[in-house]
């Protein structure tokens, strides 16, 4: 049972990673995102590594939805979902498992490059670290809050961007607590353990609401 | 095992899609070693009684019972192989790492790998990306997921299609196999199977 759960895991990397998986079409997408910006605001270094931390979490939440439209549904297309069911293992655990392999896949490979990012916007060495370390904590709520959108849509067909419209008022809450997390500490002289463990009772709580809701959903949609 | 016990059983089931029922009053019993064929007209809802049995989809009326002596913990789906149209295979890995996954499914476990694409003889392709396959091969493929794991119940939806004369030779063996050994089948098919199925189950037009 343990072993078909982190098999799964291991899949959904792999099956992301290899061709056409989408996972390198993310990070790409935070790039351009981050990279577009000073052409828009401007030459100054001042006000970029102002609202940099808040760039870069909206690319990264931006990215994040950009490849969920799938998740759910090749499995469901190729008859991997019915087996799935078959399993043994509960819906519930296969839908963590495959928001964990998706997490691993394109949520971690954003947190790594976030530092990078950071410094083509300017930004500090403090700032640099508070956003790999929000990002650390918060892309994880996000893929889990946008896994319920994903499996929402299994059914449907051409959903793409309906999850995103579907996600992103959900994930508001997580983009102000990491944004406010990093502004905590660089500008405001705020204490920064405050927003971080709400950040961190976010994701936990999304955690448990997202495969349960997620399951609840691919369910219904079975009919 | 004991043969005697076990009992696939259905009384008076009944299922609706989308609010309209597309079978109703069906009911049969299966014991160890025996084969239900079921037939029946375009949109009968023969795939629809095999996914309702798999607990795929749910019952509006009735109900399934599954007597397995040993097993009492498992749920019908547990104890069940479901051979659909859609194979289940991910077109961008190997006939081996898409059979790996299925190994590890709950259940008595079967033959190796390897041995299971010997008998539907695929062993030469097993590091070839399931995208390569053609229909016929990717049925086979599928077949293999049915020995890896042994479950008592197989669930096979229109199984021969696409298998040219010598693979419908080779799924007859291992079907007959499966039964010698005390398995249970339900059969969807319009073609004549390659083993004698017990009874015939016929659904009338929706």
């Amino acid at each position: 049972m343990t072993n078909f759960f982190f098999a799964l895991v291991g899949r959904t990397v792999r099956l992301s990673l290899g061709a056409g998986g989408g996972a390198f079409v993310g990070l790409i997408f935070f790039l351009s995102v981050v990279a577009v910006v000073p052409f828009g605001v401007g030459p100054d270094m001042k006000l970029l590594a102002r609202i940099g931390p808040a760039m870069l979490w909206i690319a990264a939440l931006l990215a994040t939805l950009l490849g969920l439209d799938r998740l759910f549904q090749d499995d469901r297309d190729d008859g991997s979902l019915d087996q799935f069911m078959l399993s043994g293992l509960p819906l519930e655990l296969v839908v963590l498992a495959k928001a964990i392999g998706h997490w691993l896949a394109t949520g971690l490979p954003l947190v790594l490059g976030a530092p990078v990012f950071g410094l083509i916007l300017g930004m500090e060495a403090q700032a640099i670290g508070l956003v790999t370390l929000t990002l650390l904590i918060g892309t994880p709520a996000l893929i889990f809050i946008g896994t319920i959108g994903a499996a929402l849509i299994t059914a449907l067909r051409r959903g793409g961007l309906l999850v995103a419209i579907l996600v992103l008022p959900f994930t508001i809450p997580v983009l102000i607590f990491g944004v406010s997390t990093i502004t905590a500490a660089t500008t405001t002289g705020m204490p920064v353990m405050n927003p971080m463990l709400i950040l961190v009772a976010l994701t936990m709580a999304s955690a448990v609401i997202g495969p349960v809701a997620g399951a609840a959903a691919l369910r219904a949609g079975m009919d | 095992m004991n043969k005697r016990q076990t009992r696939l059983s259905a009384e008076t089931i009944a299922v609706s899609r989308g609010g309209r029922t597309i079978f109703e009053q069906v009911s049969f019993t299966l014991g160890a070693g025996e084969m239900l064929a079921v037939t029946g007209a375009n949109g009968s809802g023969k795939s629809t009684l095999l996914r309702a049995v798999a607990s795929l989809l749910p019952l509006a009326e009735g109900t399934i019972r599954f007597e397995h002596p040993g097993r009492d913990d498992a749920t019908t789906a547990e104890n069940v192989h479901y051979f659909g149209h859609l194979d289940g295979l991910k077109p961008g890995l190997s006939v081996r790492d898409n059979l790996a996954l299925w190994a590890k499914f709950a259940g008595r476990a079967g033959l190796p790998a390897i041995e299971a694409l010997e008998q539907v003889e695929l062993d030469h392709l097993d590091d070839l990306p399931a995208g390569y396959l053609s229909a016929g091969q990717k049925r086979r493929a599928s077949l293999a997921r049915l020995l890896v794991v042994q479950r008592p119940i197989w669930l096979l939806d229109e199984p021969t299609s696409a298998l040219d004369s010598r693979s419908e030779a080779i799924f007859g063996d291992l079907l007959a196999q499966h039964l010698g050994e005390g398995g249970l089948a339900l059969a969807a098919t319009h073609r004549p199977l390659p083993v004698e199925s017990r009874a015939t189950l016929a659904l009338g037009a929706a």
